[in-house]
């Protein structure tokens, strides 16, 4: 009988349990990501601590200054990555939530056509799309004139997302391409919570006399709860570390930390200065995060 | 009033739908541009050069040719990877199970930034060349994650008992592997291939972190490019890249209804 050989770790054999059947599993993958993954962030936290030069080689000093750097040279680096990863992600709730309504509760037959619409602008490139808003927000475009017509970028300038007359090379316009990048990453968790949402409980508000708000208020939205938080956390740690649309919609004064990050690795070639700030980046989005996860009050997500 | 009060979600929707999507179409629209410099941000004159020549710009299609390289090895390798990964996390109970969960869940929660420093820093210490292998090894490894947890969530809600009733007919654990495990996890791991091979193609910050001068990616060529000048081309891979994905994705719903009416 075949039973009697040992099963080969890549065949699972899914009546026995073998004690290290899971273990052999699992090898590969673990092992991938202790050496690629795991070993890596160790580097770099040693890195973080040396001094030198490219051309004279990096040795562990223990030399904090590469953090007093990161903190110091790049303090507004920080500041502006969260601060437009925090705006964006408030934009990408506030935009994402309707359309996953709509998919959710109102679309009917139309529903999987909506899904693939989400999804289909992923396959184009994300380069070839945020260089597509450069088109869209040109300072000659149809939607300049028209905001500006309306006044709307007196507004903006007033708060200091614009200056003068363009969106180009502004604070609005990284965090216009921030929204629209990382937008599908909201909307899906959402759908999703929502979808699972039984009718039911919004016809029983309805009975119960509950006004369409009061009903949104107290039964949807709460049960939407796990996609939302979800979705800051896809949309905001992934936009906090963005360098992409900064780079390509912004100009040097909207640079954000990982715009210094890529410049200090690959330009300046100044490894230990890149690792520090990795770290505190890492280090900072771990604190929000745990923060955010506490307040929320939502375990079940991760 | 009232119909626009009851349809305000839907119109909203709708104009999120908009937002998402008119870059796209503007891609689409200013691939046939025939721009006066040599970028293509300004509309100049309708003109289909660009699509009866893709590959006038010889470097852009080698480095189409590159992507789909490493795209396809990096999905080989993370698919098979991830899949037993998953198989041991759906299907057995063991110690450290909740400390595998988190490890393959980190690189998931990690800003990419991070994660492509620290692998380069690997490769720079460790005097590896950075080349195709180096970004190969990023791409598995960033990829490998997401295939887990396509493959679990199809694991964990395949019914034990259809495995039990091949036993109970005497298939022998290869047969009843082969003729019912792997159909059934078929789907998720198809899912779980797709993403990483999307993920992988597409990549951009990891790539630019870990690729020597000789391997630029498609990604790699269009941000090349927005420095020096875009080809029109890009506009059309863009495109025709679009419109292949939402053929097959619509395809495959075709076939996909086609045969639960069947069953």
């Amino acid at each position: 009988m075949t039973a009697v050989a040992a099963p080969a770790p890549d065949v699972p054999p899914p009546a026995r349990r073998r004690g290290l059947t899971p273990y052999w599993l699992l090898l590969p993958a673990v092992l991938w990501l202790a050496v690629f993954f795991v070993a890596p962030l160790f580097y770099q936290a040693s890195t973080s601590v040396q001094s030198g030069s490219i051309e004279k080689g990096f040795e562990v000093t223990w030399s904090w200054s590469n953090y007093t750097d990161a903190l110091g040279e790049h303090g507004w680096h920080f500041v502006r990555s969260f601060a437009y990863a925090a705006t964006a992600t408030a934009l990408c709730l506030a935009i994402a939530y309707p359309l996953a309504y709509l998919i959710a509760f109102r679309a009917g037959r139309w529903r999987n056509l909506l899904l693939v619409a989400v999804i289909a602008p992923f396959f184009t490139s994300f380069l070839i799309r945020t260089l597509a808003w450069k088109t869209i927000l040109s300072d000659s475009g149809p939607l300049v004139s028209a905001l500006n017509s309306l006044h709307f970028l007196d507004v903006t300038g007033a708060l200091g997302l614009t200056t003068g007359d363009r969106v180009l090379a502004t604070p609005l316009a990284v965090v216009c391409g921030l929204t629209y990048n990382f937008l599908p990453f909201m909307i899906l968790p959402l759908y999703t919570s929502l979808e699972r949402i039984n009718p039911a409980l919004l016809e029983a508000a309805r009975d119960l006399y509950a006004t369409p708000a009061t009903t949104f208020r107290k039964v949807t939205f709460p049960l939407s709860l796990p996609g939302v938080v979800a979705g800051t956390l896809l949309t905001f740690i992934p936009a906090s570390g963005d360098y992409i649309n900064a780079q390509l919609l912004g100009s040097p004064g909207e640079q954000m930390v990982g715009n210094a990050i890529q410049k200090q690795f690959l330009n300046v070639q100044d490894y230990p200065t890149a690792a520090a700030m990795s770290f505190v980046l890492m280090a900072a989005i771990l604190i929000i995060v745990t923060v955010y996860l506490r307040k929320a009050g939502t375990e079940e997500v991760v | 009033m009232g119909w626009i009060r009851r349809n305000l979600v839907v119109l909203a929707g709708l104009l999120a739908l908009g937002y998402l999507l008119l870059p796209n179409l503007v891609v689409l629209a200013y691939s046939f541009n025939d721009p006066a410099g040599r970028y293509n941000y300004e509309w100049n004159e309708f003109s289909t050069d660009a699509w009866r020549d893709p590959c006038g710009i010889a470097d852009m299609c080698t480095s189409v040719g590159l992507s789909l390289r490493i795209a396809v090895m990096a999905t080989i390798a993370a698919t098979v990877l991830g899949t037993l990964a998953a198989f041991a996390l759906a299907r057995h109970r063991f110690r450290g199970r909740g400390a595998a969960n988190g490890l393959i869940f980190l690189p998931m929660a990690m800003p990419e930034v991070v994660m492509a420093a620290s692998v380069g820093t690997l490769f720079l210490n460790m005097r590896i060349e950075f080349g195709v292998t180096t970004i190969l090894i990023a791409h598995i490894m960033f990829c490998l994650s997401f295939v887990v947890v396509a493959v679990k969530a199809r694991v964990a809600s395949m019914d034990p008992r259809l495995e039990e009733a091949a036993r109970d007919l005497y298939a022998g654990p290869l047969q009843t592997f082969w003729r019912v495990t792997l159909p059934l996890a078929a789907p998720g791991i198809a899912a779980g291939a797709m993403l990483s091979f999307a993920l992988s193609l597409d990549d951009f910050v990891i790539t630019q972190f870990n690729s020597g001068p000789s391997t630029v990616t498609f990604p790699m060529f269009v941000w090349g490019a927005s420095q020096r000048g875009i080809p029109v081309q890009v506009n059309v891979i863009g495109s025709a890249m679009f419109f292949l994905a939402v053929a097959l994705v619509l395809g495959g719903q075709l076939i996909g209804g086609r045969r639960k009416a069947r069953a």
